[in-house]
């Protein structure tokens, strides 16, 4: 059995561990740092002590798989009616990264049915391989019988990293593949890089609610499986029109019955649902205040051609509905631009936009956190702020003229023509 | 219809904190509390046996201090408590936590429905409900934010998507995760509250439900943490206070230079 190990000697007592420990499992007992029953072993005080005074002794009687025997790195192209899912852009780019550093190769896996249209808009990214997972009864998402085509698919290849968007598909089967070949899987990364000569990939992701971050690697099973973040990662752009290698596989019997039958797909596109797509978006804080204080915000993003996001006060105040949420709990967002108004900056709303272009907060607290991941703040009340700087982009449109106003949707109606 | 729900005991995520000096955890009076995500699923429990009638009983694996949030369980007027703890389970990740939930599962006899909320909020992956199914061999549905019908052999549910939702059909026996729109979770009243307190709770070890010890714990958990830290970003971006006017006009420089404007 594996445990946590103090090495009394090298210990002097100073009790960061103690602090430290998330599981409050370990105590300083009539002078000696002693671990208790609510240790889980997550290594926590192992990283904090200043002393190296604790490890975590494993024992290895596991059966070993071969490792070396699996190679290439694997991107599941989320498709829905033949549409890629932008997030497997950014996961190419990625996983070309680590198959250059691995010295593999990159394969993307369609599962589905009438896949030849997505096939193709593949062949546009530097791939040396499609797998193309293709049945009737794929037509549908559902978790049983994507994840036991892609189990058997896997147990075949013997992949050594497979990649997939931590969208609502992605997290609802991965984890079934992951129990099914027997592996770990490491969800909603935000960072992935190989560590050494063996090929380990170091994981890393938001955890206890954003507060810190993990790295996370799957030591001695393949293939090592993450789902990553939407808009974390930036996204390649297509090249030319190549010839890719095309690897047909069809399901066994087993893998393609399920129980469960989508009776319904419901998907009501609103500008909510896109604001992980925007090039622009403008979100309201607690210090919007109200529900029509959102008004100001609609008028700002509409202003700059972009979709309304919220943190989650605003949400759960009411003001804005759910879909609307950018942050641990809600959207991850990787906009050009973002703007912050009335929002403090809690670390689980900056999981959600960090990665924007370029950040413009505004704020009336000058301490407030959101100012730490600014390139413009500024501070002051928002309602009186946002007004002056829709006046001012007006007035520049106005002065450049009606025919160089490119990149923005038209200006909302009653404040068409630049009157100045 | 006998129902399981599986809760976990995490730290209160909401006062867990970076402290800015030191960047280190700031936990300092924080508790232990039942997952915030799982109270949507022991609620929805106990509708459906009001509706259909049967059993609740919530399951967890944890340390024994867990016991305390298997009470607060109880108080909502779960039937039964079990927890599954020893010190081999400890340093489980997702796979060998579902492996042993899964043992249990089966050593209490099996159960038509076996709820989870959708993620825990410590470590946020949501894998356990789709791992413990495969585990049973059942199917699942994820993201459930609405039961539209639920009868014995089978559920009509409503599955949250990233665009909308989509309308499931599930056999039972099998594995749901429910979101928070499901329901609205009922308080504890005084009696409920006495009741959990003394209410006899069942303690099953590696044993008991039989597990293969290379499966539990560490040495059964294929991933591991290496290194945790706190998040840092920083911008050397200008903030403007006393001249505002310059930094709007700072603003619209930027619009300009993305070609916003
Ligand atoms: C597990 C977990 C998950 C979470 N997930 C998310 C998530 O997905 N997304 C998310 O956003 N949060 C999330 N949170 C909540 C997060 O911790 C914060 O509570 C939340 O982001 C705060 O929202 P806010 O910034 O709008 O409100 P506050 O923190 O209250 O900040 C409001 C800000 O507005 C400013 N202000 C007030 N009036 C004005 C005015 N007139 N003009 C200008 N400024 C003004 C104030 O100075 C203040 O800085 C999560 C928390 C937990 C524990």
């Amino acid at each position: 059995m594996s445990r946590l190990e103090i090495i009394q000697q090298s210990c002097d007592l100073c009790g960061l561990c103690v602090e430290e420990c998330p599981f409050d499992a370990l105590a300083i007992v009539e002078g000696w740092l002693r671990v208790g029953e609510g240790c889980v072993l997550c290594g926590v005080c192992v990283e904090k002590c200043p002393a190296d005074a604790l490890c975590i002794v494993e024992e290895r009687e596991r059966e070993e798989r071969d490792l070396g025997s699996f190679s290439g790195v694997w991107v599941l192209a989320e498709q829905s009616a033949g549409r890629i899912h932008p997030v497997t852009f950014q996961l190419l780019g990625k996983g070309r990264e680590l198959a250059d550093r691995r010295g593999t190769c990159l394969c993307a896996v369609l599962v589905g049915d009438d896949l030849g249209a997505a096939a193709k808009a593949l062949c546009c990214f530097p791939v040396e391989k499609i797998f193309v997972a293709q049945h009737p009864s794929l037509a549908r998402f559902r978790s049983g019988t994507y994840a036991a085509a892609l189990a058997e698919l896997i147990e075949r290849e013997r992949p050594e990293i497979v990649l997939c968007g931590a969208t609502s598909m992605g997290r609802a089967f991965l984890p079934r593949v992951a129990a099914l070949v027997k592996t770990g899987l490491t969800a909603d990364c935000t960072g992935l890089e190989i560590a050494d000569e063996e090929g380990l990939l170091l994981q890393t992701r938001p955890a206890f609610g954003g507060n810190i971050m993990a790295t996370i690697v799957c030591p001695r099973h393949r293939p090592q499986m993450a789902t990553v973040r939407p808009n974390v990662l930036p996204t390649l752009e297509p090249g030319r029109l190549r010839d890719v290698e095309m690897v047909r596989f069809t399901p066994s019997g087993g893998a393609i019955e399920s129980a469960v039958e989508v009776l319904e797909v419901c998907e009501k596109q609103t500008d909510a649902v896109n604001i992980a797509e925007a090039d622009v978006v403008v979100s309201g804080g607690r210090g919007v205040s109200s529900a029509q204080g959102f008004g100001l915000i609609r008028e700002l993003a509409q202003e700059l051609g972009g979709a309304v996001g919220a943190s989650r006060a605003a949400v759960d105040a009411g003001w804005i509905p759910y879909p609307h949420q950018v942050g641990q709990t809600g959207k991850t967002l990787q906009p050009k631009l973002y703007v912050a108004c009335g929002i403090s900056g809690a670390v689980q709303h900056l999981v959600g936009m960090q990665s924007a272009g370029k950040i413009i907060a505004i704020n009336q607290d000058p301490e407030a956190p959101i100012f730490r991941v600014a390139d413009v703040g500024l501070v002051g009340d928002l309602h009186v702020i946002v007004p002056r700087w829709i006046e001012r982009i007006r007035r520049r449109r106005a002065a450049d003229g009606p025919n160089n106003s490119a990149g923005a949707s038209a200006p909302p109606p009653g404040h068409g023509e630049g009157r100045s | 219809m006998k129902i399981a729900v599986c809760v976990k005991q995490v730290p209160d995520t909401t006062r867990v904190e970076v402290d800015p000096e030191t960047k280190t955890l700031v936990r300092e009076g924080v508790e232990s509390v039942l997952n915030p995500l799982d109270t949507f699923a022991v609620e929805e429990a106990l509708r459906i046996r009001q509706g259909l009638g049967g059993t609740v009983t919530a399951i967890t694996l944890g340390p024994p201090q867990a016991e305390r949030m298997l009470r607060q369980v109880l108080a909502f007027g779960v039937d039964e408590g079990v927890l599954v703890s020893g010190r081999e389970f400890a340093g489980s990740d997702t796979w060998s936590t579902s492996y042993a939930l899964a043992r249990a599962v089966e050593t209490l006899g099996g159960f038509d429905l076996i709820l989870c909320g959708k993620q825990a909020v410590d470590g946020d992956t949501g894998h356990v409900g789709p791992e413990l199914s495969v585990h049973l061999g059942l199917p699942q549905a994820t993201y459930v934010r609405r039961m539209r019908e639920i009868e014995p052999d089978h559920a009509v549910v409503e599955r949250l998507t990233d665009a909308g939702y989509e309308v499931l059909r599930v056999p039972l026996p099998a594995v749901m995760t429910v979101v928070k729109d499901l329901n609205e979770p009922r308080l504890p009243n005084l009696e409920d509250l006495f009741r959990g307190r003394f209410a006899p709770l069942k303690r099953l070890g590696r044993q008991e439900i039989a597990a293969d010890p290379a499966q539990i714990g560490l040495d059964g958990s294929p991933t591991r943490v290496v290194e945790i830290f706190s998040p840092s970003v920083e911008r050397a971006g200008r903030i403007y206070e006393e001249d505002l006017g310059a930094g709007i006009a700072q603003a619209v420089r930027l619009l300009e230079e993305e070609g916003l404007l």
